[in-house]
């Protein structure tokens, strides 16, 4: 794989999960839990749709075909989208979102902090913009961890199953593949392996706190880095994408 | 246009241009333009987004070109930069007493980074009664930019433009 092909396809992954977490995230508008979290999770949805049109901006650029952001938002199917697994999970209940959303920010607050150091300067600038929101991110899901879990015994429950059904989808974010090891020989990737330690500790440390257990599964699914999806993600690009197919090139 | 034009000039233009979110301040005080060049009479202006998603910046750089173009500037193009990353400490000291009198309250002390993390809660003073018996009621408002916080003593909501 060339190198201009590898950035391609990492650039469209960042989007991509920003793109598909953000679209999950913006499902629960008008249905939070209580009002100060539903603005909380619609806040989190519009940075990271933020952030993702700034990443499938710069794909369109990398790819040069002259594809936009909303091209590739709207215009791509299922087996085009390179976004991890878990960011297309449904989401179920409150504790489903916050635990999907704890394991996200854990990954990326680790993940765009190395991402500064990349030799390509759009994705160090994004990293370093997206970072500053990832960080109120982080605390928030991190907060709701502990506040949960350490909260009534139906809490602690609701929150253990959730963090056991979700465990499966918490690998694919720290798992390398050909596009990862390309632009880590290259300067602008970043080594997913070397996250493992700081994001393991900062896990342990959330669990510990938020009095839940560590999950023990050792198998990890994956496959959405390469294109292989949950049916999930297809019913998200249905109701996604359903304005530009029905009206191509709409706008209001 | 034959008289020469300075980029100060721009510049004090631009303090007109305000944030449609917080109209009190303008896209200078907020510290989102961040160059005025001028080559042969064509301007450009080089805005940063406060926050990725922030919807108001289609509408600023609207803004910027209709007040320019008002101004007798026919050639304008915005730029925008992602880095360095905007952060409140950029706010001028007069735009955050606009802020405060506007009944938000400004970022207390600067961005240091690490703080946004677990750091202990800041002490944010109620904009309407200067009290410091306040609480945060969540770190998400009514623009990706604002907490909500609430006073405990005359008792009002208030949102608080946290750090960045
Ligand atoms: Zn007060």
């Amino acid at each position: 794989m060339d190198i201009q092909k590898a950035l391609f396809d990492y650039t469209l992954r960042l989007g991509d999960n920003a793109l598909i977490l953000g679209h999950r995230l913006s499902e629960w508008c008008g249905r939070g839990p209580i009002l100060e979290q539903d603005i909380a999770m619609t806040n989190i949805a519009l940075d990271l749709i933020g952030q993702a049109r700034s990443l499938l901006q710069y794909a369109g650029e990398i790819e040069g075909k002259g594809r936009t952001e909303d091209d590739l938002a709207f215009l791509r199917d299922i087996t085009a989208y390179r976004n991890v697994l878990l960011v297309e999970q449904p989401n179920e209940d409150f504790a489903f979102t916050i635990v999907r959303q704890f394991f996200y920010d854990n990954y990326s607050f680790h993940f765009y902090t190395a991402l500064l150091q990349s030799t390509d300067e759009t994705l160090a600038a994004i990293a370093e913009k997206s970072l500053k929101e990832v960080r109120y991110h982080l605390r928030y899901s991190s907060e709701w961890m502990i506040r949960l879990g350490d909260g009534t015994e139906e809490s602690n429950q609701k929150m253990q199953k959730a963090l056991n059904q979700m465990w499966m989808y918490n690998g694919e974010l720290l798992t390398m593949n050909e596009t990862d090891r390309v632009l880590l020989a290259a300067g602008i990737g970043v080594d997913l392996e070397a996250l493992k330690p700081a994001c393991e500790a900062k896990l342990a440390e959330i669990l510990a706190a938020a009095t839940l257990e560590m999950p023990t599964g050792t198998w990890m699914q994956k496959g959405g880095k390469e294109g292989k999806h949950s049916e999930h993600l297809g019913f998200i690009l249905a109701e996604m994408q359903y304005l530009q197919r029905a009206h191509p090139g709409a706008t209001w | 246009m034959q008289t020469i034009v300075t980029e100060n000039e721009i510049w004090e233009i631009l303090e007109n241009v305000m944030d449609p979110e917080v109209p009190v301040l303008s896209v200078v005080d907020l510290g989102v333009v961040r160059a005025v060049t001028i080559i042969d009479n064509a301007v450009e202006v080089t805005i940063t987004p406060t926050y990725s998603g922030c919807p108001a910046m289609n509408v600023i750089e609207i803004n910027i070109k209709a007040t320019l173009q008002a101004a007798g500037f026919n050639k304008v193009t915005v730029k925008t930069i992602l880095s360095p990353a905007w952060t409140t400490d950029w706010l001028s000291e007069a735009g955050k007493e606009k802020l405060r009198a506007y009944g938000i309250a400004p970022p207390v002390g600067r961005s240091i980074d690490e703080h946004a993390l677990f750091g202990a809660e800041k002490k944010v003073a109620c904009p309407q009664c200067n009290s410091n018996n306040t609480k945060m009621l969540s770190q998400f408002g009514s623009t990706a930019c604002k907490a909500l916080y609430k006073c405990n003593d005359c008792l009002e909501p208030f949102d608080y433009f946290k750090c960045l």
